[in-house]
């Protein structure tokens, strides 16, 4: 037993760190990302650009795209650009580059769905009020949309939980690559049943966060 | 029968009367150039809409609407769903452009404003829609707040401003609520708070009162009118609502298949309807 928690110690930490910090990442990046793409969709921002438009169907062709490499791939192909960045194109941290690229056209879609849901009518008011529109962006649209934002952020944890399972291919460790290596191939069950209860423990964890901050959101308003 | 509980007497007017007792002295003060000032202002339109036509595809939703309203009077656009009335107000209060024609608020054209000088021409404007639209993630006083903000008003003044608007609309016990878990007509109040933030001299209402029970809708054209009143606020209003008319405009259009076929003041259309649609609107009114 005890063999078993110092054996889980080391890739839960690697699983926290590369689920947390790509999500970070992909947050900001898709984020701004998402922001972008609902600006150039919703004409009353855009006021029906057509500039906007052309470039709104290369960034959504560009996401479609991202979007269907099988991660595994992205992975391999993300290599140099880890190595730009990180300095290394193996282990935990350079694991998080290929999972942040994977995460932030996920993330972008998220956030580009959520700001639509919001009735247009609040965005006239915001714009009959004779607000910027960056102070409608920041100060309407994204409260407005942040219970949904959440549950969205949510969602991208728990998928990333999953992807960086795929991460040991590159040596970034984690409880998918313990499960998959010291209990799949050695033959350890107890180790694969263990490393996947944690995997589980966790992602209950984040979704039941994620709800609950959803949760206390709506109750405010 | 709505003539009967004229807005005179209603509650609201009472924290009004402050301001005005303010601003009789002051008046009575100035010198006969001044007055002749006012004079002058009185004569341009508050609002002029001219020669506004407006298409979607082959649909032809706008076709040459012209318009004024004199400073401090409230005049109505009524007409059928479809006739255009809410994007004539859209375009009136710059949410939406024309194809052709021109806005002018005070004898300044705005509708071809851009960038800075369009967020300007906006804050001469207050809105108030249907459905409120207000801020569910703000409270009371954060939605009355925001035109204040958005036109980088500091925290004092933002303060004082809108305890003075929640007070103006009876809404001051509420400030602290999140926007959306006050009464229909609670709501509607916080949106004309929020409207008036910036000192507009011009209120748009869109269909203001379609969404609110009959009682609640005559105590916000009460609100609508004694605030024309005591502000000199000049409010523009489109309606499906031939009582609403009545009860509160002064002036009178009829919009119908995107063009105006009659105008004039409230009584004498009223009494007299020229035009085939007017004759039908006012026949519904009396009869139904």
């Amino acid at each position: 037993m005890a063999e078993i928690f110092s054996l889980l110690a080391r890739p839960l930490w690697e699983t926290l760190l590369m689920v947390f910090s790509s999500t970070a990442i992909a947050g900001l990046l898709g984020g701004s990302l998402g922001l972008g793409l609902h600006y150039m969709a919703n004409d009353r921002l855009s006021g029906h650009a057509t500039q906007l438009a052309i470039v709104k169907k290369v960034a959504d062709r560009l996401i479609n795209t991202l979007r269907s490499f099988p991660f595994i791939i992205l992975m391999v192909l993300v290599l140099p650009l880890s190595r730009l960045i990180v300095g290394t194109s193996l282990g935990t941290v350079a694991a998080i580059v290929p999972l942040s690229v994977a995460a932030s056209p996920f993330v972008a879609r998220i956030v580009e769905a959520s700001l639509s849901e919001i009735d247009p009518g609040v965005l006239d008011a915001a714009i009959a009020s004779g607000a910027s529109k960056r102070r409608i962006l920041f100060a309407i649209l994204i409260p407005e949309a942040l219970p949904s934002l959440v549950s969205g952020l949510t969602l991208t944890m728990i998928t990333l939980v999953g992807y960086s399972a795929m991460a040991g291919v590159i040596g970034g460790g984690g409880l998918g690559d313990l499960a998959i290596r010291y209990g799949y191939q050695r033959f350890r069950t107890d180790i694969m049943i263990s490393a996947v209860l944690v995997i589980i423990v966790l992602v209950e964890g984040i979704q039941l966060c994620g709800n609950g901050i959803t949760r206390s959101i709506r109750a405010r308003r | 029968m709505f003539h009967a509980q004229r807005p005179k007497e209603a509650a609201f007017y009472r924290p009004l009367n402050s301001f005005q007792a303010q601003s009789i002295p002051t008046r009575s003060v100035l010198s006969t150039e001044a007055d002749a000032d006012i004079a002058t202002a009185a004569e341009v339109p508050a609002i002029v809409l001219r020669s506004l036509n407006k298409r979607f595809g082959s649909h032809v939703i706008l076709q040459d609407v012209s318009l004024s309203v004199s400073p401090g009077t409230i005049f109505g656009i009524i007409g059928r769903s479809g006739a255009g009335k809410t994007t004539l107000i859209r375009i009136a209060s710059l949410l939406e452009k024309a194809d052709s024609g021109d806005v002018l608020y005070g004898g300044q054209p705005v509708s071809g404003a851009r960038g800075q000088v369009l967020l300007d021409a906006r804050r001469k404007a207050g809105f108030v829609f249907q459905n409120f639209n207000l801020f569910a993630s703000r409270t009371v006083f954060g939605n009355v707040a925001f035109p204040l903000e958005a036109a980088g008003w500091i925290k004092p003044s933002i303060e004082t401003r809108v305890r003075e608007l929640l007070e103006l609309v009876e809404l001051a016990d509420k400030a602290a609520r999140p926007a959306n878990r006050l009464s229909g007509g609670e709501r509607q109040r916080v949106a004309i708070a929020r409207a008036l933030a910036n000192h507009p001299k011009i209120l748009f209402c869109d269909e203001a009162t379609s969404a609110l029970d009959p009682e609640t809708t005559r105590s916000i054209l009460d609100l609508i009118q004694s605030l024309s009143r005591c502000l000199g606020l000049t409010v523009l209003m489109v309606t499906h609502q031939m009582e609403v008319v009545r009860r509160i405009c002064d002036q009178v259009a009829i919009l119908s298949a995107g063009s105006i076929v009659e105008s004039g003041p409230v009584a004498s259309v009223f009494v007299n309807p020229k035009s085939e649609m007017g004759r039908r609107i006012v026949g519904e009114a009396s009869h139904g």
